[in-house]
């Protein structure tokens, strides 16, 4: 089996703060990868960086066998015609009704008559079940079916690579079961490979083939579901389980407390 | 210590100074992007239909009822004065002569630039807090070629429209006024005013002027969009430089394309 | 909004400038006129030019013919150079002149055109060699008192 996405030694910092040390990771095709980890710890960088949208500072980020680091712009454009991505709150376009939202790049990257976009888009539409909506406009709508709109757009040209930025943020328990499943079929439906970021536990350890964990801008941990359920490691435990306090301090590090509050050993 | 306040207040005005420099500059060069990438929007004309709807015909209601205000008003205080030296009917030239050279462009192009440019910073804005550029350009569709251009053509096209449309509007207020109202003779006021606007010189300066503007207000208001920080206080806040900044604009390059048109640069 | 509601209003919107922009033209400037239309440029050499400046009109029998192109002091004679755009519908013969006038007493100045009675036309780049520079007032009555101390002189002769 070959790796659809391959990253090896990234190093990748805004200004002088690294926020990704060492990172080596790789989707194999047709997998489905989570890369999970506390807010804030670069794990959307991560995925900006697969997508292209951030350069890697050090080492190589490869997808489908092409370097990212020495792609110029139209390259990088030609690639990203055979990725999907679904952002963190869907990102619809607000001024497009939800039938031209999945229609956009149809129109946009080829020149299908009307009809067949037409077929199409209702298709897309009806797998993730929202054929009943495409005149309603993005703001008609509730959170967790805009995010199915969202995830009929970037699977509208069927993506060789699906990026998922937050799939299961802010959706109430259905929707989150709705959307756990749809990304599982679809991925294995249209033959493609995805990377999944986010920190909800439970919902995405039920769907995926493997995970990595970041912690502070490394990986701290990987394996499948099981492993990772059987960790051992602190860190994992507490991140899986959700306890308040552990290897991750629950305060956030400071000077000490008499330091703060001025009392002072006499 | 007065030294040391002295250097500081220099300092000040130095920081500012480069920070606004840098930011014109930015300006230019956001203009410049978004002309190269104007392809689209011509090929594709009925993406800029779409936003001369939104900057022109929305408004067209603003602009002709200002018109015709500032057409009234002018008459009955040119009519005052003008009755002191005994030449009611050179009131049409005294209206004309200020909405053609004048009044048309820079009103208009005020009232343009807080009625669709500040529209146009808040939608780009928005799009840009909402993710929806990001999620264009991993659609691989360059947001300036799809969002800016539009927008920036759809705004430079109305201008012109608007600018002589307010003057037209002023004139018939003016004659509304003058002859309408006050009785000076219907004849002399328009002859005497086709004796004095020179088309060449008066009327399509004017419209040189309001395209000028046009493209002034439009690529700051474009700018700010794209470049607002992507949140709420960012979006608001951009808004408001919008309309500051095209305001100013608009007026300094009023007095510099003045100043050359007197002159006479041909 | 459907596409077609959006494409009427925009017709709208782009007719009504349309029209805006002939009515500025032919209602409030001087498009009718034919403002615009192609010219060819005479030039005169006034002793005086009075207030007369650019873009002031020409008139010959009172219509109007052209405007003023340009003012210039000319540093050969030491005169002033003035260069007349002329619309090329009107022709007129090579000894027409030219005199600077005045528009009631007090209003704007202008180069009036008589006509002479040469065959040959004016081209473009022609000078015209009868001028009449503009009328100092303090001159005028200067030379009115000169001549009537001369005159009351002569007549004294005469009855002597």
């Amino acid at each position: 089996m070959t790796n659809l996405v391959e990253i090896s030694n990234l190093n990748f910092g805004y200004g002088s703060r690294l926020v990704l040390k060492g990172i080596n990771l790789t989707v194999p095709k047709g997998s489905l990868v989570a890369i999970m980890g506390l807010s804030g710890c670069g794990k959307t960088t991560l995925l900006r960086l697969i997508g292209g949208q951030l350069q890697a500072r050090d080492g190589s980020v490869t997808v489908a066998g092409h370097h990212l680091n020495d792609m110029n712009q139209d390259e990088l454009y030609a690639l990203r015609r055979r990725l999907g991505m679904l952002f963190q709150f869907g990102a619809l376009f607000t001024d497009l009704s939800v039938y031209d939202n999945v229609a956009f790049q149809m129109r946009e990257h080829t020149r299908l008559p009307e009809s067949v976009i037409r077929d199409l888009t209702l298709m897309k539409l009806n797998a993730v079940g929202l054929r009943g909506v495409q005149s309603l406009m993005p703001s008609e709508m509730s959170g967790g079916m805009a995010r199915r709109v969202a995830l009929a757009r970037a699977t509208a040209l069927d993506p060789e690579l699906i990026l998922y930025d937050e799939p299961f943020a802010g959706l109430d328990p259905i929707s989150l079961g709705v959307i756990g499943q749809l990304i599982r079929r679809l991925n294995d439906a249209l033959g493609a490979t995805s990377v999944l970021v986010t920190h909800d536990v439970q919902e995405s350890l039920k769907i995926v083939d493997y995970v990595y964990f970041v912690s502070e801008g490394v990986i701290v941990a990987q394996g499948t579901p099981d492993q990772i359920r059987a960790s051992t490691l602190p860190f994992v435990h507490q991140f899986i389980w959700g306890e308040a306090d552990g290897p991750m301090p629950f305060h956030y590090p400071s000077r000490t407390m008499s330091d703060d509050l001025g009392l002072k050993e006499v | 210590m007065a030294l040391e306040a002295t250097l500081r207040g220099i300092r000040l005005v130095g920081d500012k100074t480069l920070r606004i420099v840098e930011r014109v500059g930015a300006t230019a060069v956001f203009l410049g992007l978004t002309v190269m990438h104007s392809a689209t929007s011509f090929r594709r004309f009925d993406l800029v239909i779409r936003e001369i709807f939104y900057a022109g015909v929305q408004s067209l209601i603003i602009i002709l009822v200002s018109g015709l205000f500032v057409g009234m008003v002018l008459g009955l205080q040119g009519h005052e004065t003008l009755q002191n030296y005994g030449s009611e009917q050179s009131v049409g030239v005294l209206v004309a002569l200020s909405l053609v050279r004048e009044l048309g462009p820079v009103v208009a192009a005020l009232l343009f630039a807080s009625r669709a440019g500040s529209a146009i910073t808040a939608e780009i804005g928005l799009m840009k807090a909402t993710e929806q550029l990001s999620a264009m350009e991993m659609m691989a569709i360059n947001p300036i070629a799809r969002v800016v251009a539009p927008r920036f053509w759809g705004g430079v096209i109305s201008m012109p429209l608007l600018a002589m449309l307010f003057s037209a509007m002023g004139i018939i207020g003016g004659y509304l006024v003058a002859v309408v109202l006050i009785g000076v003779d219907d004849g002399a006021f328009w002859s005497q005013m086709q004796a004095a606007v020179d088309f060449r010189h008066d009327i399509v300066n004017g419209i040189i002027k309001s395209l000028v503007f046009g493209i002034a207000v439009c690529a700051i208001a474009t700018f700010e969009g794209f470049e607002a920080p992507p949140t709420a206080e960012g979006v608001s806040g951009a808004t408001t430089r919008t309309v500051v900044s095209s305001s100013l604009a608009i007026l300094a390059l009023d007095l510099v394309l003045t100043a050359f048109m007197l002159k006479g640069w041909n | 909004m459907a596409r077609s509601t959006l494409n009427l209003w925009v017709g709208i919107f782009v007719l009504l400038g349309f029209f805006s922009f002939l009515m500025l033209g032919f209602k409030v400037g001087n498009l009718s006129a034919g403002g615009s239309s192609s010219t060819y440029t005479v030039i005169a050499h006034f002793d005086n030019i009075g207030q007369l400046k650019e873009r002031a009109p020409v008139r010959s029998a009172g219509v109007l013919v052209g405007r003023v192109k340009s003012v210039s002091f000319d540093p050969v004679h030491y005169n002033a150079e003035v260069q007349m755009a002329i619309d090329s519908k009107y022709h007129f013969p090579k000894d027409t002149s030219a005199s600077v006038l005045t528009s009631g007493i007090l209003g704007e100045q202008y180069i009036g055109l008589d006509a002479g009675g040469d065959d040959k036309m004016l081209k473009d780049g022609d000078e015209i060699k009868l001028v009449q520079g503009a009328v100092v007032l303090e001159r005028l009555i200067g030379q009115f008192l000169f001549n009537k101390a001369q005159d009351g002189g002569a007549d004294k002769g005469v009855q002597k």
